[in-house]
C-alpha cells in the first residue's frame, strides 16, 4: 500500500462562533516527517486534537491507511495507531516511568472485564527496553518522572510511543521550554522516526526546528493550510511570508 | 548506600513512622509501662479499625485529587437506616445490604455532582455532609430505635485471637487494607487513580476513564464509612444519631499526617493507617500520662502541620541528593 497513511479531508470546527477550521485537508505519507507550522490560533492544535481524539470535528472526514475512522476519544486514536505527545507532558510526574509507560495499557497477568492484576515485572523490563531502544540512558525504570528533566521526559514518551508500535507520531511544541542540548537531542528523536517506519507530525513555532529535522512543511493561517511544500522546495523566508 | 537513603526519604509515610515509634516510647516511659499494656492495647485494637477504615477510603480517595468530607456523617447515616429498618422487623442481612446501598448512592451522588457541574469536591461533600446528618437524625426521630438482642455481633466486634486481644473488626480492617492497598499498587485500576490524582490532564489523554475512576473512589469511601459506622454501632449497642461527628477532619488529617499529598498522585494507604494510628496513640497516651485531655486537639493540629512541613522538606532533601536516574 503506497496511499498516505492519514488523510484529512474538509474538516470544520466552530467554537462557539469562532470558525477555527476552515475546511482543512491534508494527506500525511508514511514513512514521512512533516512540519506543521502557525501562529497561536491559526488551528494547528485544533487539528492535532481532532486526530489525538480529544476533540470531534463538526464536518469532514478522517481516513487512516484508506479506510474512514471515527475518532471519538483517545483511545481511538491510539487504536488506530496515532500516538500524541503534548506539550505541556503527556506523563504524569509523580508516577514512574515504568507505570507511566503503561498508563491505560498495562500488562495484566489475570484481568476480569478489564480491570485486573499488573505484570510488574514484565512492565519493568519491557520499559528498560523500550526506553533503550529511543537511545536514552537511565538507569532506573523506578525513578519518578518528575525527577527527570523536560528533554527526558519526551524521550520516555517517545519511547511509550514507539513501544506500541504506534505508526503516527504527533509532537505538540515537544521543544518548548527546553534548553538548547536538550531540544538537539527531540530533533535528533524526531529524525530516527524515518528509520522505524514511523510517520511524525511535528508542530512547532520554531522554522529552524522543522527545516532541520523534517521532509515536508505545512502552514496554517486562520483556520486554513497556506502551504505544503516539501522542505527542499521552499524557504523559511517563503514560509514566512504566507503566515 | 546513597541510593537506599534517597528511596526512603521519598516515602512519604516515613517521617509519620519515624513520629510514632518515638510517641509509644515517650508515652510508654510517661504512663509507667501502662501503655503497651495488655489492657491498654486490647482497648486500643478494638477502637481503632472504626477509624481506620474511614482514613483508608480518605486516603484513597484523596490520592485520586478528591476531598469527602460527608465521611462522618454517612458513619452514622448507615447504621441509623439499618437500625430503622430492622425495628420495623427487616432481618439484619436485608437491612445490610439496603444500608451498604444507601453508602453506594451517596457516593455515586457526590462523584456524579463534583464531576457532572465541575465543582471542587470540597463543596459536594460539605453539603452532602449536613444533608446525610440531617437524614439520620429525621429518619431516628429523634429517639434512636432499639437494636434486635439477636445480631451477628460474633462477626463483627467479638473479642478472638490470643487471649482475646482483638476484636473481629480488626481482621475486617486488616482484610480491607490489605485488599486496598493491592488494588491501589498491583492492579491497572490502582494505576490510573494515580494518574488520575497526579496529573488529570496526562490521565485523559492517554484514555482513562477518569471520571469512573473518581466515581468509584467516592463510592469505595462512602462505603467503608458506612461500615465502619456499623461496626462502632455494633460496639455501642446503640445507633446513635450524632456519632462520627469531626471524623472528617480526622480522617484528612491522618491521609495528611501519613504522607497523602493534598492535590493528589501522592499517598498510600498505609501511610493513611499510620495517620489513624498516631492519632488514637496521641489520644490515648495523653490520658495515660494524666496530661489535660483538652490538649488532644492542639496535639493532632500541630501533628498535621508538622508532618505535612516535615514531607515537603524530606522530599525536598531527598531530591537534592544526586543520583543519577
Amino acid at each position: 500500500m503506497n496511499g498516505p497513511i492519514v488523510s484529512v479531508r474538509n474538516l470544520h470546527k466552530w467554537y462557539s462562533g469562532v470558525h477555527a477550521l476552515k475546511g482543512v485537508s491534508v494527506d500525511f505519507a508514511r514513512n514521512e516527517a512533516v512540519g506543521l507550522i502557525g501562529d497561536n490560533g491559526a488551528g494547528k492544535s485544533t487539528l492535532i486534537n481532532i486526530l489525538s481524539g480529544v476533540q470531534k470535528q463538526d464536518e469532514g472526514s478522517i481516513f487512516v491507511e484508506g479506510k474512514e475512522a471515527a475518532i471519538s476519544s483517545p483511545r481511538d486514536s491510539m487504536r488506530l495507531g496515532i500516538e500524541t505527545i503534548y506539550q505541556y507532558n503527556s506523563m504524569v510526574p509523580t508516577m514512574s516511568i515504568a507505570r507511566n509507560l503503561f498508563i491505560g495499557r498495562e500488562p495484566l497477568k489475570y484481568s476480569f472485564f478489564g480491570l485486573g492484576v499488573l505484570d510488574i515485572r514484565k512492565m519493568r523490563e519491557e520499559s528498560v527496553q523500550a526506553i533503550a531502544d529511543v537511545d536514552l540512558h537511565l538507569r532506573s525504570p523506578d525513578a519518578l518522572v518528575g525527577e527527570l528533566s523536560g528533554g527526558q521526559r519526551q524521550g520516555v514518551a517517545i519511547a511509550r510511543a514507539m513501544h506500541f508500535k504506534s505508526k503516527v507520531m504527533i509532537l505538540d511544541e515537544p521543544t518548548n521550554h527546553l534548553s538548547v542540548k536538550e531540544t538537539n537531542k527531540v530533533i535528533g528523536f524526531v529524525r530516527s522516526l524515518k528509520g522505524q517506519n514511523v510517520t511524525g507530525i511535528f508542530i512547532s513555532h520554531n522554522m529552524h526546528h522543522v527545516f532541520d529535522s523534517c521532509d515536508r512543511v505545512v502552514a496554517m493561517a486562520r483556520g486554513q493550510i497556506v502551504l505544503d511544500k516539501r522542505i527542499s522546495e521552499t524557504s523559511i523566508d517563503e514560509v514566512q511570508s504566507v503566515l | 548506600m546513597k541510593r537506599m537513603l534517597k528511596i526512603y526519604m521519598e516515602k512519604p509515610e516515613l517521617a509519620a513512622l519515624l513520629l510514632l515509634l518515638l510517641l509509644i516510647i515517650l508515652f510508654q516511659i510517661r504512663s509507667g509501662g501502662v501503655f503497651l499494656s495488655f489492657d491498654n492495647l486490647r482497648g486500643f485494637f478494638g477502637i481503632l479499625p472504626e477509624m481506620a477504615l474511614v482514613a483508608i477510603g480518605v486516603t484513597v480517595l484523596m490520592i485520586c485529587g478528591e476531598f469527602d468530607l460527608s465521611v462522618g456523617a454517612v458513619f452514622a447515616l448507615m447504621p441509623m437506616t439499618m437500625a430503622v429498618l430492622m425495628a420495623t422487623g427487616i432481618s439484619f442481612p436485608m437491612a445490610l445490604i439496603a444500608g451498604l446501598l444507601v453508602c453506594v448512592a451517596i457516593g455515586l451522588l457526590n462523584g456524579y455532582l463534583t464531576i457532572r457541574f465541575a465543582i471542587p469536591s470540597f463543596i459536594t461533600t460539605l453539603g452532602m455532609m449536613f444533608v446525610a446528618r440531617s437524614l439520620t437524625v429525621v429518619i431516628s426521630g429523634g429517639f434512636p430505635p432499639l437494636l434486635p438482642a439477636d445480631l451477628p455481633t460474633w462477626l463483627f466486634t467479638s473479642f478472638v485471637g490470643p487471649g482475646q486481644l482483638l476484636r473481629m473488626s480488626f481482621l475486617w480492617f486488616l482484610a480491607i487494607a490489605v485488599l486496598v492497598s493491592l488494588l491501589l499498587s498491583r492492579t491497572n485500576f490502582g494505576n490510573w487513580i494515580r494518574a488520575t490524582g497526579g496529573f488529570l490532564p496526562a490521565a485523559d489523554a492517554l484514555g482513562i476513564p477518569t471520571a469512573r475512576v473518581k466515581i468509584a473512589c467516592f463510592i469505595l469511601c462512602s462505603v467503608l464509612s458506612g461500615f465502619a459506622g456499623l461496626i462502632q454501632v455494633l460496639r455501642l449497642g446503640s445507633p446513635l444519631p450524632s456519632i462520627g461527628e469531626g471524623m472528617e477532619l480526622q480522617a484528612v488529617a491522618a491521609a495528611v499526617i501519613g504522607g497523602t499529598a493534598l492535590n493528589g498522585g501522592v499517598g498510600a494507604v498505609f501511610g493513611g493507617i499510620i495517620g489513624v494510628i498516631l492519632i488514637r496513640v496521641i489520644d490515648n497516651g495523653l490520658i495515660l500520662s494524666q496530661v489535660d485531655a483538652n490538649w488532644f486537639k492542639f496535639a493532632i493540629g500541630s501533628l498535621t502541620i508538622f508532618a505535612v512541613v516535615a514531607n515537603s522538606w524530606l522530599r525536598k532533601r531527598a531530591k537534592s541528593i544526586k543520583v543519577e536516574v
